[in-house]
């Protein structure tokens, strides 16, 4: 009896959690099919048109080209900057985090609880909140709109750090270090030919997600690197002050419009959703919650 | 006995004395490479996390290099645009705190009992690509979503009676408005923590729940909620952190909206005018530790007691 009563209950429930799902797929999704679609079109057909009606092709060259020529390309200094801070950046935080976070899971050391605990404890302070500090410290080192002003403190990346010790920590036990000792393996020995063949998930880990959330990064470059130096996020809005339809009074010589600004946005997320597409399938498996869990 | 003055907490291969001399060069040599090897990180800890905050900590108590007690602090709580940035930055994270945790748990359990493995994996990564969009980008966007001339929804923009841009992000609104910036941003991101979460409860838990008579309703709510906690208050500590720092979003709204979100709705924007136009920086200093020390506050409450760490 009471399976019978369940059974449109069940039914309902099941409806209204696909229901659920597919109004925050559109949710998630919708502004994001707009923005694939919006440089393709001019702006009088953005206004006019419906939402996700089709452009042509010859308007995105349009629109290509206004960009592409707007102050003398300045949009791929913006993102030469960008990748030039990132991957080195990227560079360094491997070359640092790796070694860093196999010494605190595998190696003892004076010291090495209390940089674990600072460790987890800067991991969990927001970036955002060191960069005004940050800035003064640069600017009392003069080095404000030095390149180093980004690349650097892009490079001190404690979650990484964190990443790699709990890798490490659980993908490799002491004892099979230790076994290779006793065979005569200098402790660089040890890194070099048992840890870091075993490395390679976590280096992309690290990787990835120092890239896309340096990449992002508007605060911090936005005040170190001004100007010709800024990275494209600054750079983006940068571009906006030259959009007439949200600066009216700011009738410059040299304007952009609308479908140009969705462009420039869409080629400035483009490379973190080129990693998101080949990273998918690891993004999507929780795999950080497992890794940091236990 | 000599190797027990290394605090190194592993018995060294069951105490043969044959080998006390080789096991503490071991430890020596181990010594050596753990401090190489975290020599270049500690660096980077010291110039980038430790001395800022000890230079703000400095400039928010100094001027012109004096001591000054709590000058600076009184200065800025007595700003007229301070009040009004901590109303703005509370009332989003209130706003933005309960849509992400009641929204987040909810969505991730209901994808977690989706039976069609590749339709879980495919809604997973369709929440989670927004996160691609962080910054300015993401805002960028927004500036045309919520633009009902052009966005892809103005029809729910009229509908909420907002014709122009400026009307749809009036100040009193604007709480709002971030909050869903931020949860189209962030959400997918922790909706699959959530999931990977779940995936670790263990199933004969589910199982016997059900055969008990649960149905999904009390199966989440009694069992994988309560197993879920730890990490609520992860995502909860994190967000509210990363929400007091709020920039971006309302500064380029700002830019947008020709001053209808003012230059100081936030307090990271008032400690960057204090900074670059008032020239401030002992007033910026004093903002930035308040901040520096609520998200501090918060990381260390959770590294000792969330338990989340322990291993640590």
């Amino acid at each position: 009896m009471q399976m019978v009563g369940a059974s449109p209950a069940a039914w309902l429930g099941k409806a209204f959690a696909i229901l659920l799902l597919i109004i925050f797929v559109l949710f998630f999704i919708t502004p994001i099919a707009w923005l694939l679609l919006a440089p393709a079109k001019t702006e009088r057909q953005l206004l006019l048109d419906g939402p996700f009606a089709l452009g042509s092709f010859s308007t995105l060259a349009d629109n290509w080209q206004s960009l592409v020529t707007f102050q003398g390309g300045l949009i791929w200094t913006w993102i030469g900057n960008s990748a030039f801070y990132c991957l080195s950046a990227l560079a360094i935080t491997l070359i640092v985090s790796i070694p860093a976070g196999y010494a605190l899971a595998l190696t003892e050391f004076p010291g090495r609880r209390l940089l674990l605990m600072a460790t987890l404890i800067v991991m969990l302070v927001p970036g955002t909140a060191l960069v005004l500090p940050i800035f003064l410290e640069l600017s009392a080192m003069k080095l404000i709109g030095n390149p180093l002003s980004a690349i650097l403190p892009f490079s001190f990346f404690p979650f990484g750090v964190y990443m790699t010790y709990i890798y490490f920590s659980t993908a490799i036990s002491r004892d099979l270090l230790d076994a290779a000792r006793i065979d005569g393996a200098s402790e660089v020995q040890v890194f070099a030919r048992i840890a870091m063949p075993l490395a390679t998930p976590v280096i992309a880990l690290v990787a990835f997600f120092n890239f896309t959330g340096n990449w992002n990064n508007y605060f911090l470059p936005y005040v170190t690197l001004p100007g010709r130096k800024s990275p494209i996020q600054v750079g983006l809005a940068e571009l906006l002050s030259n959009v007439p339809s949200f600066n009216p009074t700011s009738a410059g010589s040299t304007t952009i419009s609308l479908s140009a600004l969705a462009l420039a946005t869409l080629i400035a997320v483009a490379p973190v959703m080129i990693v998101f597409i080949f990273a998918q399938r690891f993004l999507v498996t929780g795999m950080t919650a497992g890794g940091t869990k236990e | 006995m000599t190797s027990a003055t290394h605090s190194a907490a592993r018995p060294t291969r069951g105490g043969q004395q044959a080998f006390s001399g080789k096991a503490s060069s071991v430890e020596r040599a181990q010594g050596r490479i753990g401090l190489a090897f975290v020599s270049l990180y500690t660096l980077l800890l010291l110039v980038f996390g430790i001395l800022p905050t000890l230079y703000a900590i400095f400039l928010a108590f100094t001027k012109k290099g004096a001591f000054a007690g709590f000058d600076n602090f009184a200065k800025v709580f007595k700003d007229f645009r301070f009040l009004p940035a901590v109303e703005h930055v509370g009332l989003y994270l209130l706003v933005w705190l309960v849509s992400l945790v009641v929204l987040v748990v909810v969505l991730a359990i209901v994808i977690h009992s989706l039976g069609t493995k590749w339709l879980s994996t495919s809604v997973r990564f369709l929440y989670y690509i927004p996160g691609a969009l962080a910054g300015a980008s993401s805002v960028m966007l927004w500036l045309f979503v919520l633009d009902p001339n052009v966005s892809p929804v103005s029809f729910l923009l009229h509908g909420l009676g907002f014709n122009s841009f400026v009307e749809t992000v009036q100040a009193d609104r604007l709480p709002f408005t971030l909050a869903v910036i931020a949860f189209w941003t962030g959400a997918g991101g922790w909706i699959v923590v959530m999931y990977g979460a779940l995936n670790n409860i263990n199933g004969e838990v589910i199982e016997a729940a059900r055969v008990d008579g649960a149905g999904p309703i009390r199966t989440a709510w009694f069992i994988q909620i309560p197993l879920l906690r730890k990490w609520i208050a992860y995502m909860v500590i994190l967000s509210f952190a990363g929400g007091t720092q709020l920039f971006v979003e309302p500064r380029v709204l700002a830019q947008a909206s020709r001053g209808v979100v003012p230059q100081d709705y936030s307090l990271n924007q008032l400690a960057f005018l204090y900074a670059f136009k008032q020239s401030d920086f002992n007033g910026s200093a004093a903002i930035s530790l308040v901040l520096l020390v609520v998200a501090l506050a918060l990381s260390v409450f959770f590294v000792f007691r969330g338990g989340l760490f322990e291993r640590a």
